[in-house]
């Protein structure tokens, strides 16, 4: 009984944070927003630990808060379930959203919204912990939905900015996409299971596993293959992946912490997490998570590709985590939900940091984040350096720190995954190899322009404004580019706020791999949570025969080809950036063509642009203009009215004025009436 | 005194309406006001026992009562409310408040014959919800034209003539073809004109299929369902705010009622015959007029639309023959009540001010009413379908019912996800984001008191129906599954 109070408080502290910080965000001082918000989150995250060290004793729980509603036969309820994929989510979620509240109060210290901001970000918190804890489909898409609608308030937190607002509706309009299918899914859950408890339908769904469904003609599809597909496509709008993921990087005109927080560390990853609580269903069709590896094959090297040419700092971070995402997705596809939602874990941490750590940097270089204006910043800036090194190394994939851990359990279940010879696992296993190169070479790009080199800041400022392609992302990037620093102004360290979660994000970057790899991949902590068919897909069973310790593995990565892949990609740029920056001008010139595709970001957004949102409108228009006013008003309506008032001036002819040809009339009519009236009794 | 609570519900508003025109008479606008504010409540307060003294068992007619009319014709004073009508009287009684109270400050032309007009219309539409004799029914669904086209015509914007005409002949040529069929029912059933006796009685395929046919024009007009929708948006555009709630929020109900009361019991198999029509209407509806939405110029325009759009999935769901399709139904109806009520006195609230209704006179109203706009967006955010909004709540009943039904016609109703939310939310970028876009914006104030206060309800309501809508289903359960069982039951004989 206690336990399932502590359950409630874990969403009801930030959700209480959040109201008194939001309902009285003109009357309260920031102070009060701040500690309340920050209390609740604390309180969160504390609970959730105690929770967690629960659970780990074998005390899960699954049951229900209070019926949402019933109908027919259904039953739909608000309720919990917590175990060990719970608790991780939990944890994750509290321990950033922490780290961010935190960090906040110096990154939005200037700000008029200050108390807004923190009530949106304690919601955030609330809707996410609603979402992770949820023991049913209503619930999550709920807090689907709700995470969805606090992002799209804190990318258009600056509401004034054309291209925030614009970002904001995008990524709505994209994530509803996904939606569209989530609820389809559902919708196919319900039909079928006829539940959304979480626990009765994946105990059902071996039964339902060979079911067939009509959808289109006389073809019988797998019933798993359409739900599961539907689903993934409700974690494609969330989690960003090709083609749903234009949302992701213009969802970086937010501020910073929320970069970190929503659209890094968590938010993004609740496709992830979805598709690993749904493991049930998802094995049962090879042809679901054929699909999955391929998506995320092509999200994992193509979005990387796009890292390369960022100019913007956070862009840089941005397309590298929609690459991150592309690798947890590939885990998913080759079954390896376990080592999915761990890379999700140590992208959280490591991503949060590399995210709040460009956050740093923008505050000390007064709001410019452009890196061709940075360079040798690690003299102003230390901690933010070093943290942000650690980020870095973390996030290529470095012997011994968390994301080598992650990353390369991902590798390995791809080329499993390839060689138990499921389709799609091919492409994937070429893609995040490649994806390694990419990955090294596009975060220390970044990491040598930022911090070493030549002090590029505090130059005339028309440096900055170079290269205009008319593209509206270059717009907004160059929308705070007036900020910046004046001539001979040097970047500083940001306040104690800023970096102490720097420092405590680097902390588990660098030790959660080496520490939670053994019982998260190979112990007991997911037993009963994830399933996994071993007979068809064997990436989980066959990495556990070759895994012998934490410290084995990253001796033993030393000699492989992902780290000669890390090392050449780090080596590399810092050849073309540090040593020859002729030479990346150079390529560029040489493949013109390629460099276009890349700063179009492969023609997603115009073909959106063109074929959707203005076919839509043009639809709109034929419809309305040629449908309602043309057709039905113009034709039909005022058409009748014009027949009624041809019918009245004949009719006209008859109203002659005379009293006895109304009443002859008249008699002649009741005649007949009566006639017929008698006729027919 | 429980027995009567339907005849209060009535006639307290039409009586009251009746004393304020009096009151006006006499001369004071501000005691008419207060009159008519008093009456609403009066009015409201009768009709909470109804849902607080409901029998969620009972899935009969509550609260009946009985008495002759005409005895020569067989026709009676019969009024009874069930699971499905009882929520109708409540949110009627509620809405009716809220417009007194949003015409507040804002009418100053004829007060008194303002406010009496909304509260005859209230007690007439009461009368259609509870009356279980077809001729009563005609009565007063035919005699609230009369106010609304009052409200319009007299109180409306520059082509309020033409939108009242349009209004008017649009449903008036509904409400004949429906006359008719009462008369034939009347035949039929050897002189009764009890709803609850046609339910019972046997007629042909045939009979039922031009029976039916006349019942889908008058509902569907009054839906509106496309494509004789065309009058709504005018209708909306001239009328004023507290017209527009009224329309939006218990007019459009009545069409849909009328489908449930009259063609699903009393023609059953012409239901299952003609239900392929029906849905397909619903989904043109919902699809067609949802991309007409995302061009609007006009904002009453386009939530008149988006009424359109939303009264789509009602029709769609009652057509599905499923517990789950009627019921989402239901809460997409009275959820629409609040939401759209809400819509369109929020442009009011601007239109007040500005005196535009077009989004291109419009943009940062954040910058000087960020109450307002906080609000706003929530309403705009349940009119999007939002969860934890009592907008979701109907909408995900109807789509997840759908999927059962055929996977097509939910795949056409969940699109309303992205578009519903395009053209919602496009307005709300394009009025209330961005800089101040012109000196009338920038001199807007933020909203008042009692501006705030509607607002408040409604949006407490909003968000009641979305997180805790077991209140709104469980009244419905008994009465949806014996009108389900009626209509899988066939009356040919």
């Amino acid at each position: 009984m206690e336990m399932q109070k502590l359950y409630l408080l874990v969403p009801m502290a930030p959700l209480i944070g959040a109201m008194i910080a939001g309902l009285f965000c003109r009357v309260i001082p920031r102070w009060v927003a701040h500690t309340a918000t920050i209390a609740g989150v604390a309180i969160a995250f504390f609970a959730s630990v105690v929770i967690f060290k629960d659970v780990l004793a074998g005390h899960t729980f699954n049951g229900t808060v209070y019926t949402w509603m019933t109908s027919g036969d259904y039953r739909f309820e608000v309720g919990f379930l917590i175990d060990t994929l719970t608790t991780t989510m939990m944890l994750v979620v509290t321990f950033v959203s922490l780290m961010v509240h935190i960090y906040t109060i110096g990154y939005m210290q200037e700000d008029p919204g200050y108390n807004r901001f923190f009530s949106y970000i304690s919601l955030f918190t609330f809707s996410m912990l609603m979402l992770v804890m949820s023991n049913n489909f209503m619930q999550l898409f709920f807090g689907w939905e709700a995470v969805g609608l606090v992002s799209y308030l804190l990318i258009g937190f600056w509401y004034t900015r054309p291209t925030a607002i614009f970002a904001n509706m995008k990524a709505f309009l994209v994530n509803r996409v996904g939606d569209f299918g989530f609820i389809l899914g559902i919708g196919l859950v319900l039909a079928h299971f006829g539940t959304l408890d979480y626990a009765t339908v994946f105990a059902k769904a071996p039964e339902l596993a060979a079911t067939t469904i009509k959808i289109w003609g006389a073809a019988e599809w797998s019933l798993m293959t359409v739900t599961c597909i539907c689903l993934f496509i409700g974690a494609m709008g969330k989690s960003a992946q090709v083609p749903l993921h234009v949302w992701l990087p213009d969802s970086m005109e937010g501020p910073t912490p929320i970069s970190a927080l929503i659209h890094a560390a968590t938010m993004v990853t609740a496709g992830i997490f979805m598709v690993s609580r749904m493991s049930p269903l998802f094995e049962l069709s090879t042809t679901a998570l054929s699909f999955v590896i391929i998506i995320g094959a092509i999200t994992a090297l193509f979005m990387g590709f796009l890292g390369i040419i960022q100019n913007d700092i956070k862009r840089v971070v941005a397309y590298s985590t929609l690459s991150q995402l592309g690798y947890m997705t590939v885990a998913l596809g080759a079954s390896a939900y376990s080592v999915a939602i761990f890379h999700l874990m140590t992208h959280a941490f490591f991503k949060a940091l590399l995210f709040l750590g460009a956050g740093s940097v923008i505050i000390g270089m007064h709001h410019d984040q452009d890196i061709r204006n940075m360079g040798g910043l690690r003299k102003y800036m230390p901690i933010t350096w070093i943290t942000s090194l650690i980020g870095s190394l973390a996030l290529i994939g470095t012997p011994f720190m968390a994301g080598f851990y992650s990353k390369d359990s991902i590798i390995e279940a791809a080329q499993v995954a390839y060689h138990s010879g499921q389709p799609g696992a091919a492409f994937a296993y070429f893609a995040v190899l490649a994806g390694v190169f990419v990955t090294a070479f596009y975060s220390f790009r970044m990491y040598f322009l930022v911090f070493h080199g030549e002090e590029r800041f505090g130059k005339a400022d028309d440096a900055h404004h170079h290269e205009h392609h008319g593209d509206h992302d270059d717009e907004e990037a160059s929308h705070d580019h007036h900020h910046g620093l004046a001539p001979g102004q040097k970047p500083h360290e940001t306040p104690w706020v800023v970096t102490l979660p720097l420092v405590l994000l680097a902390i588990p970057s660098v030790l959660i791999g080496f520490f939670a790899i053994e019982p998260m991949l190979y112990g007991e902590y997911f037993k009963g949570v994830i399933f996994i068919d071993s007979e068809a897909h064997p990436a989980m069973a066959h990495l556990a025969e070759e895994f012998h310790g934490a410290v084995a593995m990253g001796v033993h990565s030393l000699t492989t080809l992902p780290f000669i892949l890390a090392l050449s990609g780090v080596v590399v740029s810092w050849f073309f950036y540090m040593k020859r920056p002729d030479i990346p001008a150079a390529i560029q010139r040489r493949f013109s063509g390629i460099q276009t595709l890349l700063e179009n970001k492969y023609y997603f957004d115009k073909f959106n642009e063109v074929v959707f949102a203005g076919g839509a409108r043009l639809m709109g228009k034929v419809l309305w203009r040629g449908g309602d006013v043309t057709i039905i008003d113009g034709l039909i309506v005022n058409g009748s009215a014009k027949v009624v008032g041809w019918i009245a001036s004949i009719t006209r002819l008859f109203q002659t004025g005379y009293v006895y040809h109304y009443a002859f009339t008249m008699i002649i009519g009741v005649s007949v009436l009566m006639a017929l009236w008698i006729t027919r009794a | 005194m429980s027995n009567y609570l339907l005849s209060l519900a009535i006639w307290i508003p039409i009586f009251g309406g009746l004393a304020v025109l009096v009151a006006g008479w006499l001369g004071n606008d501000s005691k008419s006001r207060g009159l008519a504010l008093l009456v609403a409540v009066a009015g409201f307060m009768v009709t909470i026992p109804l849902w607080t003294g409901f029998d969620v068992a009972n899935g009969g007619m509550q609260f009946v009562e009985l008495g002759a009319w005409i005895p020569r014709f067989n026709i009676n004073y019969h009024l009874g409310v069930d699971g499905i009508s009882m929520l109708f009287v409540v949110l009627n009684a509620f809405i009716t408040i809220i417009v007194v109270a949003a015409g507040w400050e804002v009418i100053q032309n004829k007060v008194a014959q303002y406010n009496a007009a909304f509260l005859i219309m209230s007690g007439l539409m009461n009368g259609i919800f509870t009356s279980l004799d077809g001729i009563l029914f005609y009565v007063f669904f035919e005699a609230s034209l009369i106010p609304l086209y009052l409200i319009i015509g007299v109180w409306g914007g520059p082509k309020r003539v033409y939108a009242a005409f349009k209004f008017f002949l649009y449903t008036l040529f509904g409400s004949l073809l429906f006359l008719i069929a009462l008369m034939y029912l009347f035949v039929q059933s050897g002189g009764s004109f009890s709803i609850l006796e046609w339910h019972k009685l046997p007629i042909a395929l045939g009979a039922q299929i031009w029976l039916f046919l006349a019942f889908l024009i008058a509902f569907a007009v009054k839906v509106p369902m496309w494509p004789v929708h065309t009058w709504l948006p005018d209708a909306h555009v001239e009328a004023p705010t507290g017209g527009s709630i009224v329309l939006a929020a218990i007019a459009l109900k009545l069409g849909a009622y009328g489908f449930l009361r009259f063609s699903l019991p009393i023609l059953p198999d012409a239901s299952h015959e003609l239900s392929g029509l029906v849905l397909a209407l619903s989904l043109i509806a919902v699809v067609y007029i949802g991309f007409v939405a995302l061009v609007q110029e006009d904002m009453k325009k386009l939530v008149a639309y988006s009424s359109i759009a939303h009264m789509g999935f009602v029709t769609l769901g009652f057509f599905m023959f499923s517990a789950m399709g009627i019921e989402g139904a239901l809460i997409q109806m009275v959820s629409h009540g609040f939401v759209s009520g809400a819509m369109f006195f929020c442009i009011g609230v601007m239109y007040d001010r500005v005196h535009s209704r077009q989004i291109a006179d419009y943009g940062g109203v954040v910058n000087t009413m960020p109450k307002f706009a906080a609000l706003f967006m929530l309403f705009s955010m349940a009119n999007a379908g939002l969860p934890a909004t009592s907008g979701f709540v109907g909408e995900f009943m109807v789509i997840l019912g759908a999927v059962k039904f055929n996977f097509w016609v939910a795949f056409a109703a969940a699109s309303s996800m992205v578009i519903g939310a395009a053209y919602t939310l496009w307005m709300y970028k394009r009025v209330i984001f961005g800089d101040v876009a012109n000196h009338h914006v920038e001199e807007l104030t933020d909203i008042n008191k009692r501006e705030f206060a509607i607002l408040g309800v409604l949006a407490i309501a909003t968000l009641w129906m979305g997180l805790y809508p077991q209140p709104f289903t469980e009244v419905m359960h008994a009465s949806v599954n014996d009108l389900l069982r009626h209509v899988a039951i066939s009356k040919i004989q």
